[in-house]
């Protein structure tokens, strides 16, 4: 999106700047169709644009797709506008001279559906691949590749050999190859790119053999060179699909590795308030809605008075959901939690209702609705590791993200003093008072610990679940799990606790489907706590036993 | 439901046995059962006195949310064992007469199918699941109310408790029973109406669900086995039985080294607490007119929970008061205050907590414990069943 | 000792009788107000998309009031919570009815709810609007349905994506929430689709648990499944939370409208504001209005909207839509009648019409389901959907799907001869 938007806006500089480019007829009369009502008479017109070769094509074809070709009411001329204070700020689209700020409902936009969307880019793949941006070359390389017209073969061929960027290439190749196996002159061109086609292990490249293949088997009367070409079209298929068993696999385990460290982060403040505090605090799901809530202001402040940062609003985010969520759980320890130690079940209750409290503050502070938090651009889009297997960025980031609020934790709990007056106090609380620990903020301080970090998840979880006010709910009974599973009181234990979970629910689900796979998990750690009963990382000793 | 006639032999001597407090909150249901019914019929619907039939359910519904709780009671208050997931059993006697009730619906149902209830009409399915086989008989029915939340409960503890699995442990691993058949429950393939449930129910034994008569009669027989597992569960806990569960309340390792056996004494109070949660929502289900997989939901077990906490553990009246009082409080300021209420209920709860840590009844008892004290000098004790851990 | 426990024994009987006297204390009915109940939840899970329900019948009382209000009297709105608890759902319908003796309600969301309240508004013959598009298969004396039926959705919505410009889909992914409606409108779907020869292999169905937020798998199924040679949509059916994990997923494997396309019947504005929708234009919904249609009596009720929440980002949405037109024919069919008299109500409301906020004109029928048209747009970045396809004329609401056997042979018609919710023959 943003590289089309910065070309275009480069190439109406130089529009401006140079003022020479004579308004082609043709064009005028080609865009023509783009008034109409109909999509059939747009469609015609995008291929007729395109068609003219002329340089504003490119131009009003991309705003086209933007959604930043607008009709104007009064009279009747495309014009391009960029959304401005009080309206948009136009250009005409055929000439490219300056219109000045149009008011809103003065124009109306070029509305284009799905197919239409598919042919622009397709048509922009022709016109672009020759662009000097590689990643324009790239894309068009891709757009080819999907909707392989005849008239592409030979311009794509000279694209290739003048082609220097090392990346650019392969994209460019595999166009190649499709478009020889479409329109091939012969078949021994064909067979040559299905060679290539095959070696690549590429979802796309299976659609395309796959439909390649039917329409060969729909032949009436297949030659004998045709009948080879379906056999090694089906060669080729095995070769790719049994590649893909194998990357699905090592696909099955990242999703898991990701939805465990999902559960991990949703857990591990748990684990600190339940697991070393012994707090079975209801209200841990709010304290990670909070950090969600809290990356959602920040994101709003950002995109109100610091819109350039708006992609770093999530780092910004992280340090201040701690913050938020660490004050809330200091405020809850002071107020109500340090009057029940000793009664374990008793903070249910309590956490149960400052739960309810803090769920019906945020629904009447920002509504009932779910919140929009976006995925910086940093954040969107996949890791292409090779061809059929392609990690989210969001999801590697979770992971790397759960890590390291692991190591935090860890080192905090072992190498720092506080850490040590905390296991201190845990083990033996009038032992540490006698040594001089004051037991009451060291109680405060690792509640608002775990707290906090149950905040930093929220800022984790906003980017791949609801932000509203139900947000801890869904998570409260998982982490319960996860932190009982893995042994009460061990963040290792935790740690391999939402792994296991995570990975097993993933490899459960292809075969018995989402819900299934989840009540199969469930009934597996009942059987594993009669197993040990102390979950997989059981503390020993007579502490316990209290 | 006609235990008290069938059975009142042995009950006499129960009731007898009971301590006055016992007595007292039997004769206080005993004044419910005949009065809401007289005043309904009787009194004038413009009466201050009338209690419409509105409420009568209403009361119904509390009732067999009181009996829930007390069999949370039985085993938290009595024996240590908190259970997060005693709504499963509630669900499940929810279910099976729910099963019941869908059967009687017959050919009225909107596809006319005499043989299979409307969901499965729509689902293609072409014959009674075996599972459902019987479920058109009405002592069939109740023998599953009692037998399918009691094997489960039975299969469950057997497998926990000589685990020695206790604590937060054993409450996390109940929170994932009913988790887990909360989502099975959910699923329209299980053959039990998927995230609907059961409902649109027509008649029960005959009678039309829908006349007063009926609602009546529903909630008398909630008041009848209120009563009745009251006197179950205050025979269990005078009982030596009683003795012993306390005992693995407050010290389990020590009465385990005395020579008893732990588990069997946790496993039958076990069982006989899912049996009153499962008669419970078989009271529940006519005359609420639904059952369906939310019943299931954690949430809603821990709710309990905070019922009896609220009333006061340990307490069997105190569980039932707190039932009664939670849910009342819930319909009113779910009307009264709708946008707050959530803040209410939380707020009793925190407060519930803080100040009054024995509920509401524990702490009035201390309360008068100690007026009486100033009376007539520290001569006596709390009594048992206040104190804990 | 004795004592002590004797209190606590009375104090459990004071509770009960402190729950008898609520019920008398607000029994009483003024003759001067009209009173409308709602009933939708505003805690629990669905307080998400249901507050805004309420709030636009607040909004639509509010105004009625200052145009003088009905019959000469004040209107007034009783709203409860029933906070997302399905059995209580049923409670608060009867106190809605017989405590606080409201004329209409308008209220629900999940079928379950509606499922839950129904035999209350039977037994008290009552009167329920129902606002939100649903599986069908149900019509009740008591009930009027206006939101849509699977024919004024979910089948359009397919015979437009089959169609040319809608990309000629030849494969199907049917996706949804594992409850009545999804499986309602896949089994019409399903049905639907091999009557014009898609084959079992290009059908895929999916369902997931309620509140699903981890789609990764799915997400990755869907984009093998879609890898096979053939043009591929998906039909969504999922349920409204769980949209915004499932459509954040999507973007984030790449999954883009020209490639394979997602048609989903629960996804309006109000799911889209929680949501960067720029890697989702182009994918599809189905409703019978947007927010985004031009249209004077939209512009003017938007305006309202605005005004009433003290918001100008609030979005509005078909749900929304559907509560202003049973609210507006309500009030007419009351005028009409000229009493808050259930029966007398209900016979004016057959034929009773009411403009569309999208245009066009919206009937109610005597199966008490609306003639609307139906509108398919795309998700632009903006968060709202523009319309790229709609019915030439109003499509009307069909109680029993033609394409379930069972259902495709009763008839729902309330008036003479048949006064039937569903049956083969006329009873009288």
């Amino acid at each position: 999106m943003r590289i089309i938007l910065k070309s275009f806006l480069a190439a109406l500089a130089i529009l401006f700047m140079t003022q020479a480019v004579a308004v082609s007829a043709d064009l005028t009369e080609a865009s023509q169709g783009l008034l109409a009502k109909g999509y059939k008479d747009k469609t015609a017109a995008v291929e007729a644009v395109a068609a003219t070769g002329d340089a504003r094509s490119v131009i009003i074809l991309e705003a086209l797709l933007g959604g930043k070709l607008f009709i104007q009411k009064s009279d009747n001329v495309l014009v391009i506008g960029v959304k401005a204070e009080g309206g948009y700020k136009t250009v005409n689209a055929i000439t490219g001279t300056e219109i000045g700020l149009t008011p809103k409902s003065d124009v109306k936009k070029v509305r284009i559906n799905n197919k239409m969307r598919g042919l622009i880019k397709g048509q922009l793949g022709g016109l672009t691949l020759l662009s000097d941006d590689p990643a324009l070359r790239m894309k068009a390389a891709n757009a080819v590749f999907i909707s392989r017209p005849k008239e592409m073969m030979a311009p794509m061929q000279s694209a290739l050999a003048s082609e220097t960027d090392p990346t650019v290439v392969p994209a460019m190749t595999r166009a190649l190859a499709a478009l020889e196996l479409r329109h091939g002159a012969t078949m021994a061109d064909k067979q040559a790119a299905l060679e290539i086609l095959s070696d690549l292990h590429d979802p796309q490249v299976k659609s395309l053999l796959s439909g390649e293949l039917s329409s060969l088997r729909a032949l009436q009367n297949p030659t004998g060179p045709e009948k080879e070409l379906i056999i090694a079209v089906q060669a080729g298929l095995t070769k790719i699909d049994e590649k893909l068993d194998f990357l699905n696999i090592i696909e099955n385990i990242f999703q898991g590795i990701s939805l465990g460290s999902v559960l991990l982060l949703a857990a591990i403040g748990l684990a600190i308030t339940f697991g070393v505090m012994g707090v079975i605090n209801m209200a841990h799901g709010e304290m990670v809605m909070i950090g969600a809530y809290t990356t959602y202001v920040v994101q709003e402040l950002c995109r109100n008075f610091a819109p350039g940062f708006l992609d770093y609003a999530l780092i910004a985010a992280v340090p201040l959901a701690f913050i938020v969520s660490g004050l809330c759980g200091v405020g809850i320890e002071r107020s109500v939690i340090r009057y029940l130690y000793g009664r374990p079940l008793e903070t249910l209750l309590a956490t149960w209702g400052i739960s309810l409290i803090l769920q019906q503050f945020v629904r009447t502070i920002f509504g009932p609705t779910n919140k929009e938090v976006s995925s910086p651009e940093w954040l969107s889009g996949t890791w292409e590791v090779t061809g059929g297997l392609a990690l989210t960025y969001n999801r590697i980031a979770i992971i790397l993200f759960a890590a390291a609020v692991l190591l935090m934790l860890v080192l905090i709990l072992k190498k720092t003093a506080f850490g040590l007056q905390m296991r201190a106090v845990t083990q033996n609380r009038q032992m540490a008072a006698s040594m001089g620990i004051r037991t009451g903020w060291v109680d405060a301080m690792t509640f608002g610990l775990g707290s906090g970090v149950a905040g930093m998840a929220g800022v984790a979880l906003s980017q791949i679940d609801n932000v509203s006010p139900n947000l801890g709910q869904a998570y409260i009974i998982d982490s319960f799990m996860v932190v009982v599973f893995g042994g009460v009181g061990n963040l290792w234990g935790t740690l391999v606790g939402a792994l296991s979970l995570g990975i097993t629910n993933k490899f459960l689900e292809p075969y018995t489907g989402a819900v299934l796979a989840k009540i199969l998990v469930l009934v597996a750690i009942i059987l594993f706590i009669q197993k040990r009963p102390r979950g997989l990382f059981a503390l020993k000793g007579r502490a316990v036993e209290s | 439901m006609d235990f008290s006639s069938t059975k009142k032999g042995p009950f006499v001597s129960l009731v007898t046995g009971l301590p006055g407090g016992g007595k007292t909150f039997l004769g206080i249901l005993l004044v419910a059962a005949l009065l809401v019914p007289l005043s309904n019929l009787l009194v004038p619907e413009s009466s201050f006195f009338h209690v419409p039939t509105y409420m009568v359910s209403l009361l119904g519904k509390y009732l067999s949310f009181a009996l829930l709780a007390l069999s949370v009671d039985l085993i938290w208050g009595y024996c240590g064992i908190l259970s997060l997931g005693h709504g499963a059993f509630f669900a499940l006697g929810g279910y099976a007469m729910g099963m019941y009730l869908m059967r009687q619906i017959g050919d009225r149902g909107v596809y006319g199918n005499p043989d299979l209830p409307d969901f499965m009409v729509f689902l293609n399915w072409t014959e009674l699941p075996w599972y459902w086989t019987g479920f058109d008989m009405f002592p069939v029915a109740m023998t599953m109310v009692i037998l399918v939340p009691g094997i489960l409960a039975f299969i469950f503890g057997w497998f926990a408790f000589r685990a020695r699995v206790t604590g937060v442990y054993l409450s996390i691993i109940t929170q994932a029973m009913t988790y887990a058949l909360m989502l099975a429950f959910f699923r329209n393939d299980m053959g039990f109406g998927g995230n609907n449930g059961l409902t649109d129910f027509k008649e029960i034994l005959g009678f039309d669900l829908q006349s007063d008569g009926t609602r009546l009669g529903l909630f008398v027989c909630s008041v009848i086995a209120l009563a009745f597992g009251y006197l179950i569960s205050s025979f269990i806990t005078q009982s030596k039985l009683g003795r012993v569960l306390i005992a693995i309340r407050d010290a389990e390792s020590r009465t385990r080294f005395s020579g008893y056996r732990v588990e069997y004494y946790k496993l039958f109070v076990f069982v006989v607490s899912a049996v009153l949660a499962g008669i419970a929502g078989a009271l529940y289900v006519p005359q609420v007119g639904i059952i369906n997989p939310s019943e299931f939901s954690p949430a809603q077990s821990i709710e309990v929970v905070i019922w009896v906490a609220v009333g006061g553990r340990g307490t069997l009246w105190g569980a039932v008061l707190g039932a009664m009082l939670v849910n009342w409080g819930k319909s009113y300021f779910t009307g009264a205050l709708p946008e707050a209420w959530l803040y209410m209920l939380g707020g009793l709860f925190v407060f519930t907590t803080l100040f009054l840590p024995k509920g509401i009844v524990g702490t009035s008892a201390i309360w008068i414990e100690k007026i009486k004290n100033r009376q007539t000098g520290p001569a006596s004790t709390i009594p048992a069943y206040v104190k804990e851990e | 000792m004795l004592g002590l426990r004797k209190v606590a024994g009375i104090m459990t009987g004071a509770a009960m009788l402190a729950t008898s006297a609520l019920g008398l204390g607000t029994a009483q009915a003024a003759d001067d107000v009209i009173k409308v109940g709602v009933l939708h939840s505003l805690s629990g899970t669905m307080a998400i998309s249901e507050t805004t329900l309420k709030d636009a019948v607040l909004m639509m009382v509010d105004d009625l009031n200052k145009n003088g209000g009905l019959l000469g009297k004040k209107v007034e709105a009783v709203v409860v919570d029933p906070a997302s608890n399905w059995p209580l759902f049923a409670e608060k319908a009867r106190e809605l009815i017989e405590v606080d003796k409201v004329d209409v309600v308008f209220g629900c969301w999940t079928s379950v709810s509606r499922k839950s309240v129904l035999p209350v508004f039977e037994e008290l013959n009552s009167m329920l609007f129902y606002p939100v598009q649903y599986e069908g298969e149900e019509s009740s004396r008591n009930v009027f349905y206006t939101g849509a039926a699977p024919n004024q959705q979910a089948i359009p919505a397919v015979e437009y994506l089959m169609s040319e410009e809608g990309g000629d889909v030849k494969r199907w992914v049917l996706a949804g929430t594992d409850y009545v409606y999804p499986r309602t409108t896949n089994k019409i779907l399903e049905a639907f689709l091999k009557s014009k020869g898609v084959a079992d292999e290009d059908i895929m169905i999916s369902y997931t648990p309620f509140g699903h937020s981890d789609w990764q798998t799915i997400v990755s199924d869907i984009k093998k499944f879609g890898s096979e040679g053939k043009k591929t949509a998906v039909v969504s059916t999922i349920n409204g939370d769980a949209n915004v994990p499932f459509y954040k997923e999507l973007g984030n494997q790449g999954i883009v409208a020209s490639d394979i396309p997602v048609i989903a019947f629960s996804v309006g504005e109000e799911e889209l504001a929680g949501l960067d929708t720029a890697p989702l234009v182009g994918h599809l919904a189905a409703w019978n209005y947007f927010m985004s249609v031009e249209d004077e009596e939209n512009a003017e009720f938007i305006k309202k909207w605005h005004a009433f929440i003290g918001d100008d980002e609030r979005v509005t949405n078909d749900p929304m839509e559907a509560t202003y037109i049973g609210f507006q024919m309500w009030v007419q069919a009351v005028k009409q009648a000229g009493t808050t008299d259930v029966d007398a109500v209900r016979q004016a409301m057959y034929g009773q019409e009411v403009k569309n906020l999208t245009g066009g004109t919206a009937v109610m029928n005597t199966n008490h389901h609306l003639s609307k048209p139906v509108l398919i747009g795309e998700i632009q970045d903006d968060g709202q959907i523009e319309t790229v396809w709609r019915t030439d004329g109003v499509v009307k609401g069909d109680a029993w799907s033609d394409f379930i056997p069972e259902s495709a042979k009763l008839t729902s018609d309330w008036t003479y001869p048949f006064v039937c919710g569903g049956c083969e023959k006329a009873m009288f």
